[in-house]
């Protein structure tokens, strides 16, 4: 809803890219606000929206899910971005909507940024069929880590120095670095090996589709913990099973999650490993049975894994893996949002600034809380069932 | 003279057992053979009766065989499919055959009527319809095929469209099914013309999946309607025990309820053993999926080439099909079929070791039963088989004097026995666990499959264990 941000990619090297047609901006943004970005932005621009999105769709085959990008804690991506999954899914009805949300982290410049999150997540629990929640706190830290590993020299020469997974040097043209770069670069990796396997040939295929029929056992627990490995470019192109092994590992050690979250010690509902490069399904094979033992599973999904491989890698490296997991860690981070929400709302701080919007009430926030509580209840009640001994419940029985 | 023997044995007790040997020129010991005319089985399905008559009053030519059309469906089936026909093919054109010029003759005349039809320029086609509802593997396979040169698929025998089944078998049943019905059907039906005579259907799908598992079970029932009158084997891969798909248990339990209803045979092969024999037998250090795919590949083509009939040496058995489902299949609740098949080595492994019926035997029984000793007298033994079955009337003898692929000799036992019930048991439990928890029950209530047909799957499928179990 403000000019700069888009005004920057048209000129930028990826401007051919884009279909000038199909962009939407305003002046003044939306202030942070969700309220703005829903009610003001939402009622707005809808018909100019739904007239671009259905030209796009004709465009297609066959569509078969929609990729919704956005910041939690702002106001459009947050407002606007979620009022557009309302409108999707009345349009679009069949197609999926997958949503990789920023989450805030602790430290935020956004004050207001928890009331924003919390709105946004009641309209994700019920209009998107999976999140894919991501933190700039743990996307720094990941950061740090390889600029540390890389620049501290401690891997000697079988690491390239720079890692293609933050650099751009893997991309089309050169520009600029700036800021958030490398953090992006990430993410938009997440992307790139989540649609792999229905762009390229492998032995196992995995359209996206199969995501959401696998991961999502019950429509509200759609949240997708997802960790992305390796980080760093080996030279070494024949790389020995230990090392793809340890790739397996990283995967599930709390420092790769794009999220502050310990998959490890929390519950699994359900898991996705998606291989591509040269790895057989032996190799996948080795590696889940060595991993199990430490994973938690829930009792009724005790082998809860969903595999897929596709033989072409990433760009510069000669393999690579993406977990996806539903997982109960995913808990802390709403409930420290939570809490946040909490500390602001009770003082009413803010609050005048969306309630003045035409259409938001009290009974908006109490509403997006509740909500929210809810969802923490849920994974409460899976988590009290972690350490139960996993019991057959009785059968049919046939009388000959 | 060689013979291949069908053996019918099975560990616990058995049904009926088929093996097929064949062998090079040596002299073959003396086996027992059992004239299938003189078999007098409990009641079996009426169709399959009917066929052995038909068969008998053709009058055959010394040569040819009766057709067999394959359906190849998903991704598994059509990647399996394709490394069946070029088995079958290059064991046919092998020049590693260990008999005269006019057995090999006779033999890929045979091979080539039941499974290819003929083309101009002289590349055979096969008789296959490749069905899948995303283009990648469809459009693999047939470039491979074509690049192959030996032979290729139909131009026009795919159907395909764009979007997946997203491992959902109802989608795979309740949408594409009736969406597509026509188009499928019709591509099977030109096929059928294509056979100067028709024998039935070779399906080849996989459990775990949304379209092998669903719209093969739609296609099945649909063959069932359609062509009453020809037989249907399902080929059906049973899914890893973890980590292929997570609503695998679902899948396969829908699957099999379904295609027990509707189909005469399913022949299962499990990806886990079929690891275990890359892993152990051939020692493949990084087992992929082609790997897995060759030796399945293998196995059914030992079953399926052509093997003497019981009338005489000289000429090849016209129907394999309806052969193997009149001895296997003698009731209608029993359908489910296993295959083993020896020997299986690595390339290096093979050029040292020579092969003697004996050790053959006993490998095989050894395999079958994991305790028994190996002797085709052996399998007389009464206690092996069930109660209303007389072990000269279960036990049958298939040979043939060709050699098949790179062996000197080899041996295959088809058996319909108890080893498929602990497996379907493991599965109907956890889909049953993850059932009383209603997870993903919500991803198969959109498309229209409710809780009362689960419900329905899991008693029939309780029914199946059951009566297995009390053998």
């Amino acid at each position: 809803m403000e000019e700069g941000v888009v005004n920057e990619i048209l000129q930028g090297p990826l401007r051919d890219v884009f279909d000038t047609k199909q962009l939407i901006t305003d002046i003044s943004g939306s202030g942070n606000n969700w309220a703005v970005g829903h009610k003001v932005f939402g009622s707005l621009y809808q018909d100019q929206i739904l007239e671009k999105f259905r030209k796009s769709a004709e465009h297609c085959d066959c569509l078969q899910c929609f990729f919704i990008i956005h910041s939690m804690g702002g106001g459009t991506g947050s407002g606007l971005g979620t009022f557009l999954l309302k409108v999707l899914e009345d349009e679009f009805p069949e197609v999926y909507r997958f949503v990789t949300s920023i989450y805030p982290s602790g430290e935020d410049d956004v004050i207001t940024s928890p009331y924003n999150s919390i709105l946004a997540m009641k309209e994700l629990n019920e209009h998107a069929d999976c999140v894919l929640p991501i933190d700039n706190q743990s996307l720094f830290d990941i950061i740090s880590k390889i600029d540390l590993m890389v620049n501290s020299g401690k891997l000697g020469t079988t690491v390239k120095p720079k890692s293609l997974v933050t650099s751009s040097s893997g991309a089309l043209k050169k520009r600029h670095k700036k800021p958030f770069d490398a953090m992006n670069n990430i993410v938009a990796n997440l992307l790139l090996n989540l649609t792999s396997s229905a762009r390229f040939e492998g032995s196992l295929n995995m359209d996206l589709n199969e995501i959401s029929m696998n991961l999502v056992p019950f429509p509200q627990l759609h949240h997708l913990v997802s960790s992305l490995t390796p980080l760093y470019t080996l030279t070494d192109v024949n790389i020995p099973p230990r090392r793809l092994d340890q790739m397996f590992s990283d995967a599930f050690s709390k420092d790769h999650q794009l999220l502050r979250a310990d998959p490890k010690h929390s519950l699994y509902l359900a898991c996705a490993l998606m291989v591509r490069g040269n790895v057989q399904i032996s190799d996948l094979r080795r590696n889940i049975e060595r991993l199990k033992p430490s994973l938690q599973f829930v009792s009724w999904n005790q082998e809860g894994w969903k595999t897929s491989l596709c033989s072409v890698p990433p760009v510069g490296h000669s393999h690579s893996l993406l977990a996806l997991a539903n997982n109960t860690c995913v808990k802390p981070t709403f409930m420290e949002l939570k809490e946040r929400f909490m500390r602001l709302y009770k003082k009413k701080a803010h609050l005048h600034h969306y309630l003045q919007v035409e259409g938001m009430e009290e009974s908006c926030f109490t509403e997006a809380v509740s909500s929210l509580s809810a969802l923490i209840q849920e994974y409460d009640q899976l988590d009290a069932t972690k350490n139960m001994p996993v019991q057959d419940l009785p059968r049919l029985s046939i009388a000959m | 003279m060689r013979m291949v023997s069908r053996l019918v044995r099975s560990l616990n007790r058995t049904e009926a057992l088929v093996g097929v040997w064949r062998q090079g020129l040596a002299v073959l010991p003396r086996l027992v053979w059992n004239p299938w005319a003189q078999v007098i089985l409990p009641p079996r399905p009426p169709k399959v009766l009917g066929l052995q008559v038909v068969f008998r009053g053709n009058t055959p030519s010394l040569w040819l065989s009766m057709s067999i059309v394959t359906v190849q469906l998903g991704q598994c089936g059509n990647q399996i499919g394709f490394e069946v026909f070029d088995a079958l093919l290059s064991d046919s054109h092998s020049s590693q055959g260990l008999c005269s010029m006019r057995e090999n003759e006779a033999y890929q005349a045979s091979c080539k009527e039941r499974f290819f039809s003929e083309e101009e320029n002289g590349v055979p086609i096969a008789r296959a319809v490749l069905v899948d509802m995303e283009p990648k593997v469809i459009n693999q396979t047939l470039s491979k095929a074509a690049q192959s040169g030996q032979w290729k698929y139909g131009q026009h025998a795919c159907f395909c469209q764009k979007q997946g089944s997203g491992n959902n078998w109802a989608y795979g049943y309740s949408v594409h099914g009736p969406r597509h019905e026509e188009s499928i059907m019709n591509i099977i039906r030109k096929e059928v013309e294509k056979c100067d005579s028709f024998s039935g259907f070779f399906i080849i799908m996989s459990m775990a999946g949304g379209t092998g598992s669903g719209l093969g079970a739609f296609v099945t029932q649909n063959l069932e309607d359609q062509y009453s009158n020809s037989l249907k084997m399902n080929q059906i891969i049973w899914p890893y025990g973890t980590g292929e798909v997570i609503v695998q248990n679902y899948n396969s339990i829908l699957t099999l309820s379904h295609l027990y209803r509707s189909s005469d045979a399913l022949l299962l092969h499990e990806n886990d053993a079929i690891h275990k024999i890359c892993a152990k037998l051939m020692n493949i250090k990084q087992i992929s999926f082609s790997d897995i795919n060759q030796v399945l590949a293998h196995q059914l083509g030992s079953v399926f080439q052509p093997t003497y009939s019981a009338e005489s040496s000289f000429h090849y058995r016209r129907n394999p099909l309806g052969d193997l489902m009149e001895h296997l299949v003698p009731h209608p609740e029993f359908k489910m079929l296993s295959v083993r098949n020896i020997p299986h080595m690595s390339e290096n492994s093979l050029a040292y070791t020579t092969f003697t019926w004996a050790g053959l035997l006993k490998h095989l029984r050894q395999m079958l039963i994991s305790n028994a000793k190996m002797e085709e007298e052996g399998f007389k033994d009464p206690a092996l088989y069930t109660s209303w079955l007389k072990p000269v009337n279960a036990f049958n003898v298939w040979k043939t004097q060709r050699a098949f692929s790179k062996y000197e000799k080899s041996a295959v036992l088809v058996s319909n026995s108890q080893f498929l019930v602990k497996p379907l048991d493991m599965i109907v439990g956890k889909a049953w666990n993850m059932f009383a928890s209603k997870a993903y029950i919500h991803q198969y209530t959109k498309f229209g499959i409710e809780e009362e047909d689960f419900l329905d799957s899991f008693t029939s499928l309780e029914q199946v264990v059951a009566s297995y179990c009390n053998l």
